[in-house]
């Protein structure tokens, strides 16, 4: 193994190795490296397979735009595919596995694709997997999945915290080369707070690996000193390895910054990444340019890359990238590749430029081929010889690394994420950042500068001019002299004709130019299609290589200009966000909390089985011992509230304090049924409208003192209604004095239910609750033996003597105990929500299986509650529209089977005898179903056409889902005690 | 992902703690016509560019506030609160 370590040069702290591994094997690094420079350093090019072909890759930038060179790091359930091996920081222990590859990555099976190529173009699943369409999901596309691909998931929960932060600032600079130095120097100096956020762990940009000289030191010396001094202005924020990703509405930026992603022990009191909005009033975008690899065949081989790449890993990390380099170039890159190379000690054979001539300095002892092109490549894991041609005429050139360079694009993905397009230069032969107002720049490579001169300057006087803009003092910048520049400017070459290998021009899609033909001769020609076909531009990289190439070689094919041919759409993200990061502390009970009710622990002591309702946690059934199924359990309890009493909670039930002078006007005009006139001291039920007439949600609601009242509403509602609420009272009727608290947390609430809840209570109560003192729908105020203060509502959702009382929550567990304690010789039981319902079946009372959006007051049977005298109220003028009072409305019955045996579910649909089923036929349809423990058969409640005309029909209750039919019997929805004598007892 | 709704009594707050309801109609009298009172309840304009909705602070004051955008650029131009503009209309 050939060490490619150079001398000294670099940013790399050689006083302290690091040990990884790669692949099972371990390899030595330095602090400052990333793991792609390492591995170089190692003599390991090959880095990674080909997502199609599952071709020999390496690395072919030293940046976040790399296609090939990516790895799952981390082990257990912190390894993470797709990671960049170029931008990924070297930490002692990092381990490292390359992927797509099997068995291993330099003898992978799967590369038998690559001979296969010609059959695999763009399109090929599309033609090929036609037919027959059922083996799609169960053998095509798995198989296809295993082939072709990327890293795999960990399949283990993450084990690590991640979180969000807002920021605020006047200027937000994003990228930290020579123009973001400048302008975050120029606006911090000038007194604005300025944040500096950079993808990269150093700040500093390209200066990390430019030999130029600037301010009469070297740059990497200027940067030291430049970000000095912003870390020492107190107005200025730094931050390092964080990508600024997104660009939203209201100058709000989306950034992810990588906390502890390079640390071999994560501190479990740091988040491992932090989800940033930044508000900026202003801000520069400062991301620099992208080198564009040249298209010509066999440009994938390991050992070719661009040149910026090649000059970062010889200046930056002090790595060569081989021992025998050539350069393929159509510009001044190329040359300063070669120079910066051979200042390090390298051996550059060959220079191969594009144009026929140049004015750029040909390094002494190098070769010059001008007006030629590199046709072809050999090598297999690392590429050892190019095939260049001039004139028709081909010779083979050794090589170990070839340095390619095809021209600049600015990066200027954040400011087209909006829907401004970037737009084409002829002059620069490029795609340049659109205008999108003056709040957002960008400044310079980004903006077109081609120098770091003109960066500097851009970057400056840009940020200069924002900061004035927001009302800071002008301030006057020294522009740093730079030597030892070069002239970065290139003649565009698309691509080299002529390739007998496949040219890539989207290495991480295996996307060709032969592929990039087929699509425009199949008729895929826009550029969206084009990439939809091929692929071009798709994965982790989003095409941040190629696809300008892609536009310039679909231009020359249809010969327009790449303007005619634009680009594809720039979303968020810039680069992959995990969804750690996006979810922040919104993990688990963080995302969906539980609720438990303040008479929780008491339902868990008597043995409550719990069901999960929203978010609430409710006691379902309460078995005891020798019960053997739920439904033992609940005609037990039915059983019990019937004979004796039962003691529910019911505290999940939504809870509204309305205070002030306009309160019984308000409840008037919200509830269809009167309200006005409601004593205080007395509850009332209530059904509230939607403006269409439908039922929104019902509850009583008590009138405490004149102008105090407490709502209930259901669990599932209690939000929608408090906003239904205060909608009405702030745009209907903003003149009514009216306020509401939601204070369902902060009241336990339970249920005595039974005829011997009187008995029960009046030994828990201080006051007179005799049927004379405290009657049916009384509610107010009273006393607990003991002195607590509580309120008593003499309510019933079960047709029982019921009391519904509430207490304060911490007080929810003692009070139920002492009911349990005080009904314990009158035979008491918990009951659960469960027992509810069939209690509630059994009495006909309704619930959202009932009032489902579609129901109106008089279809469940209400029709003489509304209050049609009252000049307002919700809903009242839709009610009377045609359509909801049509005689063949569904309306609400009870169900009873003809042979007692019998049982049906709710959902089934009814039909007359002998009919068809079919929708025609429909006769409505069973909303709720219990099995009656008070009866001894299944009950059921439906919506039916015309329903309360039928009773004593024979209808057919049919199953289709489950199956089977069932005759029942059309009857009065309310199943026990019709008169109410128990309610009212 | 984000955007920033300027509450009139809250200050600027993501919109994340809001809800929208929809369009700003304002509801018309109980002796309107059927066809006023139809539109109200059914028919709504759905216009391309500036637009005035009810939203909810709902995780703020939880006052309804009356917000005009615009559904094309989201460049908002006024905050209000409903009960303000409905109080003095009225």
């Amino acid at each position: 193994m050939t060490s490619y370590r150079l001398g000294s040069a670099g940013t790399v702290n050689r006083g302290q190795p690091l040990t990884f591994t790669f692949d099972g094997k371990s390899y030595k690094g330095f602090d400052g490296d990333t793991l792609a420079s390492a591995l170089l350093a190692n003599d390991q090019m090959l880095m990674g397979r080909s997502f199609k072909y599952h071709r020999p890759r390496g690395p072919v930038t030293a940046g976040s735009s790399e296609p090939n060179a990516l790895m799952t790091i981390g082990t257990g359930a912190r390894a993470e595919p797709n990671v960049r091996a170029t931008v990924a920081e070297l930490y002692n222990g990092l381990t490292a596995v390359s992927q797509n590859r099997w068995p291993s990555l330099s003898t992978d099976i799967g590369a038998i694709n690559g001979l296969l190529s010609p059959m695999l173009g763009a399109g090929f699943y599309y033609k090929t997997f036609m037919w027959p369409a059922a083996l799609w999901e169960k053998l095509y596309e798995p198989v296809i999945r295993r082939a072709a691909g990327l890293g795999k998931l960990a399949m283990q929960a993450d084990p690590d915290r991640y979180e969000k932060s807002w920021a605020h600032c006047d200027l937000l600079v994003i990228g930290s080369g020579p123009a973001g130095l400048m302008a975050a120097l120029a606006a911090g100096r000038a007194g604005a707070r300025v944040m500096l956020a950079d993808e990269g762990f150093l700040l500093g940009g390209s200066l990390l690996s430019e030999s130029a000289s600037v301010g009469g030191v070297s740059a990497l010396d200027f940067v030291k000193a430049a970000i000095e001094e912003l870390a020492s202005l107190p107005n200025v924020t730094l931050m390092p390895r964080t990508t600024v990703f997104g660009w939203y509405d209201d100058m709000v930026f989306g950034a992810v910054e990588r906390v502890q992603k390079h640390v071999a022990v994560p501190s479990p009191d740091l988040p491992m990444e932090r989800l940033w909005r930044i508000v900026a009033k202003r801000a520069i975008l400062a991301s620099g340019s992208e080198e564009r690899p040249l298209v010509f065949g066999g440009n994938d081989k390991p050992g070719v890359m661009t040149a910026s790449a090649m000059r970062t890993y010889a200046n930056r990390y002090g790595v060569a990238a081989g021992g025998k380099v050539a350069v393929f170039t159509n510009g001044g890159s190329g040359y300063r590749t070669a120079s910066d190379l051979i200042a390090a000690g390298v051996d550059v054979t060959t220079i191969i430029d594009a144009r026929a001539q140049s004015a750029d300095a040909v390094p002494e002892g190098v070769r010059m081929i001008r007006g030629g092109a590199v046709v072809d490549t050999k090598g297999r894991k690392r590429i050892d010889a190019l095939i260049a041609e001039r004139s028709g005429f081909q010779e083979e050139i050794a090589c170990d690394a070839l340095a390619m360079s095809g021209g600049w694009s600015p990066i200027v993905h954040l400011m087209c994420q909006r829907g401004a397009k970037p737009v084409w230069s002829d002059e620069a032969q490029a795609f340049l950042a659109p205008d999108v107002g003056s709040a957002f720049v960008a400044a310079g490579s980004a903006a077109g500068a081609q120098t770091i001169s003109a960066s500097l300057r851009d970057g400056a006087a840009k940020a200069a001019a924002l900061a004035r803009e927001l009302g800071f003092a002008a301030y006057e910048m020294n522009i740093p002299e730079v030597e030892g520049e070069y002239d970065p400017a290139f003649a565009p070459v698309w691509y080299v004709p002529g390739a007998k290998g496949k040219a890539f021009v989207d290495l991480q899609n295996d996307v060709a130019v032969s592929d990039l033909g087929l699509a425009q001769r199949e008729g895929f020609g826009h550029i969206e299609h084009t990439k939809r076909y091929t692929t071009a531009g798709m994965a982790t990289d989003q095409g941040k290589l190629g696809n300008v190439n892609t536009i310039g070689i679909v231009a020359g094919m249809r010969g327009v200009s790449p303007a005619q041919i634009g680009t594809t759409t720039f979303r968020p993200f810039y680069t992959p966000v995990s969804f750690g990061a996006l979810a922040g502390t919104s993990r688990g009970e963080h995302a969906a909390p539980t609720r438990t009710s303040p008479l929780h622990d008491w339902a868990k002591k008597n043995g409550a089985t719990f069901v999960e309702a929203g978010l609430w946690h409710r006691s379902s059934w309460f078995a005891r011992a020798g019960e053997r199924t739920w439904r033992e359990s609940v005609d037990r309890e039915v059983q019990t509230v019937r004979s004796n009493a039962g003691l529910c909670d019911v505290s999940t039930l939504g809870k509204i304090e309305i205070f002030g002078t306009g309160a019984a006007e308000f409840l008037n005009r919200v509830y269809c049924n009167n309200f006005l006139k409601l004593p205080v001291g007395k509850a009332r039920y209530g059904l509230m409208l939607r403006e269409d007439g439908m039922i929104l949600d019902d509850g009583t609601t008590s009138r405490l003192s004149e102008n105090h009242y407490v709502m209930t509403t259901t669990t599932a509602y209690a939000g929608e209604v408090m906003a239904h609420l205060e909608f009405a009272a702030q745009t209907f009727w903003p003149e009514l004095d009216v306020r509401f608290v939601s204070v369902t947390d902060q009241w336990a609430q339970m249920s005595l239910a039974g005829p011997k809840a009187r008995t029960i209570m009046s030994r828990v109560v201080e006051d007179d609750i005799s049927d004379a003192a405290f009657p049916y729908l009384g509610a107010r105020a009273v006393t607990l033996r003991g002195g607590l203060k509580a309120r008593l509502f003499r309510i019933s959702f079960s047709g029982e003597l019921a009391y519904e009382l509430a207490v304060p929550s911490g007080y929810g567990e003692a009070v139920a105990d002492a009911i349990m304690e005080a009904g314990r010789d009158e035979g008491i039981c918990a009951y659960g929500v469960e027992a509810l319902n069939v209690l509630r079946i059994e009495k006909g009372f309704v619930t959202h299986s009932e009032i489902d959006g579609r129901t109106t007051p008089d279809d469940l049977g209400f029709g003489r509650m509304m209050a049609m005298q009252k000049p307002d109220f919700i809903g009242k003028r839709q009610s009377s529209r045609f359509g909801l009072t049509a005689a063949d409305r569904l309306q609400l019955v009870g169900l009873r089977p003809l042979e007692k045996l019998e049982e049906f579910s709710a959902g089934a649909h009814l039909l007359k005898e002998d009919a068809t089923p079919a929708m025609a036929n429909d006769q409505g349809w069973v909303s709720s179903v219990c099995q009656s423990p008070t009866l001894g058969h299944t009950i059921g409640l439906a919506l039916m056409k015309s329903g309360r005309e039928r009773y004593g029909e024979t209808i057919v209750v049919w199953d289709g889902l489950r199956g089977g039919q069932v005759l029942a019997q059309v009857c009065p929805p309310v199943f026990v005690d019709p008169e109410n004598r128990k309610l009212q007892g | 992902m984000a955007s920033l709704i300027t509450c009139p009594h809250c200050g600027t707050r993501p919109k994340e703690e809001f809800s929208i309801r929809g369009a700003a109609l304002k509801r018309p009298d109980p002796a309107a016509s059927e066809k006023d009172w139809h539109a109200y309840v059914y028919l709504r304009e759905n216009p391309k560019g500036r637009y005035q909705e009810y939203w909810h602070h709902a995780a703020g004051c939880r006052r309804w506030l009356i917000v005009e955008r615009d559904n094309v650029t989201h460049d908002v131009f006024a905050v209000s609160d409903a009960a303000a503009v409905r109080g003095a209309s009225e």
